[in-house]
């Protein structure tokens, strides 16, 4: 028989081994259907992890990738954190490269000190404001930010394909939906020679930690942490809780806009419609397995960054599809969430007892 | 009354339960006794173990040692499986518990049959369970429509739906845990008449409390749990308040009386106020705070205290009418605003309103005064200075707590209700504003909250006491309004009321009626 007792609340390093527990359970349950193709799971999961350590490419190659779900984890975090549920950081991100590349290929022309604030500035505002409608929607009128946000995704993914199939169209593109490319000297520098990991990593990293002061360390900080465990405590004790609200959502929004930027202004130069793989709805997993820790928020990101790049390379040379990498990534928000039962709760496995006889 | 003779049958027996939860021994080799057709009172402070005893009983939790007996309908005291709610009930156990577990949706005669019924029956058969409860209805006094939605019960009701639940399932123990803690004094002296009669019936009946005066006047045997153990098990009728109350808490207790006062000048006022709609909407208040003074605002719950505290503490705007401090009006309420001005708020639901049970004591403590430079400088919060004056509070109002930095829901309501007081006087605020402020608590915290208060009151504030407990308002309070539907009676002063001319009011009779 089995007994659920609650707990005292979970310490970090359950909290950490929890998550660590979840992501490893994730990969034991995905080796099931390895095994239906037919593959030898150590050996796929060797080449997985060959294929997102195993040379200087390769990891670079995964940080690359973590960059933009390090930035869409952060703007989910933040938002949750504050119980405003941002499910649209896949529009917000496409917003932020919008802007960017709006601004970066030629609507403003200097030195690259100048382009390149602007650029990010750009996209981060972008972000930031279409976050906006859908928690002003909520604080005056009460309407489900979840419903606002995931579907305003959809519009501005045919917002964007209108610009790039329109007005932003890119006359050499060869007839091609995709945005002029964005000035040499507005684009982020690459951090390696002959590498693609660009500079999108050091602003990633640099609003992790400036998340972590902000929640940590500032009145703001302790208002959104206040409005996010008890809004009704909070404003009763005067935290003016929609004005929090309001700047969760343009922060949250503005990190998932620079998730945009670091992608069209580091990486691929220009815009298309399939600029984001999912790193918006990622970030979300991202979030939920870092604990909504904002250094939580790297770590996971890089587990998950190494999924998806591993799971690429193991495709490759295997020959099964990389779907592989999307069954882990939701097996392991699965997981978190259940894992969440374990923190609050205490497994208790009981025999049936002796005095049963005696009851009957 | 049914006093219980020696010789009456055993229909409970607790034996050296010992319970812990990681270094907290939350119950101590606890034996107890219960004879049929007994009232044995539980009686201890919140977190003396009262609870958890119950639930082991009840199996929701397994003792780590001893064992519960429970008679079967013969008369044999049989080992009850531990850990087994469905044990526990067939065994003839009912319980009613705090929070109630009715389905909101259902009818009440639904909830009561929910479990009994076989799952895979064609059709049910509710005729003979109607004529059952019918039956149980007559005898015991507790009178329900079993066709009413859950949804659309009074408390009082709901709870009525509870004992029949286990009264149906035949139950020959019924626990009640805290039964009048929701309850009107009159929904009250109902319960206990209706548990007095099925003691009667040979009904073994354990309920647990707080409250001296209903284990008093209700118990036929009182035990007292303290620090998880049991210090005291007394026939009821050799016992008295204070004897009780000392075995609770552990040591005497000073009596909190208010001292003749001197009230000054017309502090804080409401003039024609109205807000908010249904039951619990304000009518037309006006009402004048003198420096100086505690005012007491009496009435059943739900007519219209709630929204009276949520327009004073700045959570509600009036629909027509002003709130005026010293004379000038306060224009539109914000609770911001209201504590800028001085106004202390206690609120009515101090888990729900009162603190961030995620945050730390600390936290807790430095909330309403966050963006004060005492806690910040340039929007960065001072966490020494916070943890600093997070120590003295802790002391000075003597919060227990595992030191500031634990969070703030690990503590006891009593604690909890202390950090907003901590919070709220420290600041020497002019007007207070106490709603329910010893609601569900002990009687160590509420003399406490009760002394905080005189404190204030002879400090020159001018003090507002929202209660349903009219021995608190009538110990406290210079002057008492009531109030009912939404109007508040003119104040007077104590001395020319009595508790029946209050309850009077309270019901809706105006004071020519009681005259």
């Amino acid at each position: 028989m089995i007994r659920f007792e609650p707990r005292e609340p979970a310490s970090l390093g359950r909290m950490i081994a929890v998550s660590v527990a979840a992501a490893v359970v994730a990969l034991i349950l995905a080796s099931v259907p390895m095994l239906f193709a037919g593959l030898n799971v150590f050996e796929a999961y060797g080449l997985m992890v060959k294929g997102a350590f195993g040379s200087v490419f390769a990891f670079t190659e995964m940080l690359t990738r973590a960059t933009p779900l390090i930035l869409t984890g952060l703007a989910a975090a933040v938002a949750f954190r504050a119980k405003l549920w941002n499910i649209g950081a896949e529009g917000q991100l496409y917003a932020g490269a919008l802007a960017a590349v709006a601004v970066g290929t030629g609507m403003v022309s200097g030195p690259s000190y100048v382009l390149i604030p602007l650029v990010v500035l750009a996209g981060a505002l972008a972000g930031g404001l279409v976050m906006l409608g859908p928690t002003l929607l909520k604080t005056r009128l009460g309407v489900d930010e979840v419903v606002t946000t995931l579907l305003l995704n959809f519009v501005i993914l045919l917002f964007v394909q209108m610009m790039l199939e329109g007005p932003m169209k890119d006359p050499m593109g060869m007839g091609w939906p995709q945005s002029e490319p964005i000035l040499d000297g507005a684009a982020l520098p690459k951090l390696m020679n002959r590498m693609r990991i660009h500079w999108g990593l050091v602003i990633a990293l640099v609003s992790t930690l400036g998340v972590y002061f902000l929640l940590k360390r500032t009145v703001w900080g302790f208002e959104i942490r206040a409005v996010g465990e008890n809004a009704a405590a909070a404003k009763h004790a005067g935290i003016p809780v929609t004005a929090t609200f309001v700047r969760v959502g343009l922060l949250s929004g503005a990190l998932a806009g620079l998730a945009g930027v670091g992608e069209v202004a580091g990486l691929k130069g220009y815009l298309t419609a399939d600029l984001s793989p999912g790193f918006g709805y990622s970030g979300i997993v991202v979030a939920m397995l870092a604990g909504l820790s904002p250094i939580g928020v790297v770590f996971a990101a890089l587990f998950i960054a190494s999924i998806f790049v591993g799971a690429d390379s193991m495709s490759r040379a295997t020959g099964v599809s990389n779907y592989l990498a999307d069954l882990i990534v939701a097996m392991a928000l699965l997981c978190v969430l259940v894992s969440g039962l374990f923190l609050r709760f205490r497994v208790r496995f009981i025999g049936v007892p002796r005095s049963r006889e005696a009851a009957e | 009354m049914t006093v219980r003779s020696q010789e009456a049958p055993l229909v409970l027996k607790l034996e050296g339960i010992t319970k812990r939860f990681g270094g907290l021994t939350a119950n101590g080799d606890v034996s107890l006794d219960l004879g049929k057709g007994e009232i044995l009172a539980l009686l201890g402070e919140n977190g003396a173990g009262k609870t958890t005893l119950m639930n082991i009983l009840f199996g929701h939790y397994v003792a780590d040692e001893g064992r519960v007996l429970v008679a079967d309908p013969s008369g044999e005291l049989d080992a009850l499986e531990p850990g087994s709610p469905s044990a526990a009930l067939e065994a003839g156990i009912g319980m009613v518990h705090q929070h109630f577990t009715l389905a909101e949706n259902l009818s009440a005669l639904d909830n009561i049959l929910l479990g009994t019924e076989p799952l895979a029956a064609l059709k049910s058969s509710r005729a003979p369970a109607r004529k059952k409860l019918d039956d149980l209805m007559a005898r015991s006094g507790l009178s329900v429509n079993l066709d009413t939605r859950i949804s659309q019960l009074s408390v009082g009701e709901k709870q009525r739906v509870e004992i029949l639940k286990a009264l149906y399932r035949d139950a020959r123990v019924l626990v009640l845990d805290e039964p009048t803690a929701v309850l009107t004094p009159q929904e009250s002296e109902t319960l206990f008449s209706v548990l007095k009669k099925l003691a009667g019936e040979g009904l073994g009946i354990i309920f647990i409390s707080h409250k001296l005066a209903e284990v008093l006047a209700s118990s036929n045997r009182v035990a007292v749990l303290r620090g998880g153990r049991k210090v005291a098990d007394l026939q009821t009728s050799g016992c008295d308040r204070r004897q009780l109350a000392e075995l609770m808490v552990g040591h005497e207790i000073a009596e909190t009386a208010r001292e003749p006062g001197e009230p000054g000048a017309v502090l804080f006022s409401l003039k024609n106020v109205s807000a908010g709609g249904g039951r619990d909407a304000l009518r037309d208040v006006s009402l004048d705070l003198k420096a100086g003074e505690i005012l007491g605002i009496a009435g059943v719950s739900g007519n219209g205290q709630t929204m009276l505290a949520r327009v004073i503490s700045g959570l509600e705007p009036v629909r027509s009418g002003e709130l005026l401090l010293e004379g000038e009006g306060l224009g539109s309420l914000h609770a911001r605003s209201m504590i800028d001005l001085g106004f202390a708020r206690i609120p009515e639901d101090r888990h729900h309103d009162g603190i961030v049970g995620a945050m730390t004591v600390s936290e807790n403590l430095a909330i309403e005064s966050i963006r004060k430079p005492e806690n910040q400088r340039f929007g960065l919060l001072r966490f020494a200075a916070m943890r600093t004056r997070a120590k003295e509070m802790i002391k000075a109002y003597d919060i227990r707590c595992q030191g500031e930095d634990s969070p703030a829901r690990l503590l006891s309501g009593g604690n909890i209700q202390k950090i907003v007081l901590a919070r709220t006087l420290e600041t020497e605020p002019r007007v207070v504003l106490a709603a329910q402020p010893s609601r569900g608590l002990d009687v160590g915290a509420t003399s406490d909250v009760h002394r905080r208060l005189l404190e204030a009151r002879a400090r020159g504030a001018g003090v507002i006491l929202i209660s349903e407990d009219l021995d608190e308002l009538m110990r406290l309070s210079d002057r008492i309004a009531v109030i009912h539907r939404g109007e508040l009676s003119n104040a007077e002063p104590t001395e020319t009321l009595d508790r029946g001319t209050l309850g009077l009011r309270m019901a809706g009779h105006g004071a020519e009626d009681a005259a």
